[in-house]
């Protein structure tokens, strides 16, 4: 700082009344450097934010082969542990339930002499339909939409939950 | 004997080198070791002088130092657990069976590690009680409460990044299930599950991510965390011992 210079402008502190003519000048750089401060961390905040977030995953896809319509006996529950999916073979057709438990997400198990779907983990039990009977699930396990592909195997899409029950006919 | 030791050390006290890392040189006055910790880097995070009730048992039962302790040893095992451990799927579980039963001391290291963690749970929880109910958070301790805080969200975090590591069926439902916990959050549930896990699933990406949590940010951030802590403890006043019920 030069301010011990006598013809060197006096510097001028936050208080420096209407005669200061250094002031509008400094507050506009300072309000400039602050503000591409914040434009630099919103932009490193968002730059971190997308690094972290994958573009590419390696995945399974969400359309899985169930198998062949009479590798499933009639009226059987049928656990695909890999695809999280069960296969229901029942009067009115086949459907497909979600294996993964709608409170924390674990595995859950088909009890056939219980007649129910159960959670080992926190205890939550589901009918073959999916409702709820028992434990801390908030919701009832999802209908999966079901087709039949060409070469004549059930396809289950995990990504597309049917709102109301639907049973697919062979 | 004794004095050919001890006329070695003095000449080697007195060497240009020495004095060059220890500035306040040799001597017994006061002066001369209150410089020898004020003026070494990782001494000078301690008082020079601290009261000798303060070192009894009772005022700390040294839950703090203990906890410390078990923070070096996991830090030490750790290290050396590194060098068996490939952090990918499904290497990563043959590894930790190595570490049991293939890698000499593998498993002595392995345990002492886990039984580390554990313990320094427990510690930093007994280190809290201990603390709040003496009443030793009240000001002016009330930031190194909060340091203290940060600490136990620290240690609670690498206790769960390190449950993954093994790869095992515990570790996966643990960290299926914690990481539904985190999907909970209103709004961005998704989003933070998403970035915890590197995709939708717990599979290699989130071992990964787990690992450098466990192995780089979560020690660095919990080493700068202990020495500011440490170092509040003296700007504070030292150690808080309640006044003598004498009268």
């Amino acid at each position: 700082m030069s301010d011990t210079r006598q013809d060197a402008p006096v510097a001028s502190g936050p208080e420096a009344g209407e005669g200061c003519k250094d002031c509008s000048r400094r507050k506009f750089f300072s309000q400039l450097g602050l503000g591409s401060l914040v434009l630099a961390g919103a932009g490193s905040g968002l730059f971190t934010y997308e690094y972290f977030s994958p573009n590419v995953l390696f995945e399974a896809s969400p359309v899985v082969k169930a198998g062949k319509p009479d590798q499933f006996p009639s009226d059987s529950v049928t656990l695909d542990a890999r695809a999280g999916i069960y296969v229901v073979n029942s009067d009115a057709g086949f459907y497909a339930l979600g294996a993964i438990c709608t409170h924390l997400g674990c595995l859950t198990a088909w009890k056939p002499d219980l007649d129910r779907v159960a959670c080992p983990c926190h205890g939550s039990q589901f009918n073959r339909k999916g409702e709820k009977i028992a434990g801390p699930a908030p919701d009832p396990l999802p209908w999966y939409e079901v087709s039949l592909n060409d070469d004549g195997y059930l396809m289950v899409d995990r990504s597309n939950i049917l709102k109301t029950p639907k049973y697919f006919k062979v | 004997m004794p004095d050919n030791i001890q006329t070695g050390l003095q000449r080697l006290r007195a060497t240009s080198a020495w004095r060059s890392i220890f500035r306040s040189g040799a001597g017994d006055s006061n002066l001369h070791k209150a410089q020898a910790v004020q003026q070494n880097v990782f001494l000078h995070l301690f008082s020079v002088k601290v009261r000798s009730r303060v070192l009894d048992f009772g005022p700390t039962w040294y839950l703090g130092a203990f906890t410390l302790v078990t923070f070096v040893v996991l830090l030490a095992t750790g290290i050396l657990l590194m060098f068996y451990y490939h952090p990918s799927a499904p290497q990563a579980y043959a590894d930790m069976k190595d570490l049991q039963f293939a890698v000499s001391s593998g498993v002595f290291l392995r345990n002492l590690h886990r039984w580390s963690a554990h313990t320094m749970v427990f510690l930093v929880f007994a280190h809290m009680f201990k603390v709040f109910y003496r009443g030793a958070y009240r000001p002016p301790r009330q930031f190194n409460w909060v340091i203290g805080v940060f600490l136990l969200l620290c240690t609670l975090l690498l206790s769960y990044t390190g449950y993954l590591l093994p790869w095992d069926q515990l570790a996966f439902w643990a960290v299926t299930v914690g990481s539904n916990i985190a999907k909970a959050v209103p709004l961005m549930g998704d989003k933070i599950r998403f970035l915890m896990l590197g995709g939708h699933e717990v599979n290699a990406n989130a071992l990964l991510r787990f690992y450098v949590l466990h192995c780089v940010i979560l020690p660095l951030a919990a080493v700068v965390l202990i020495a500011v802590h440490f170092w509040r403890i003296r700007k504070d006043g030292g150690l808080y011992i309640p006044e003598r019920k004498d009268a």
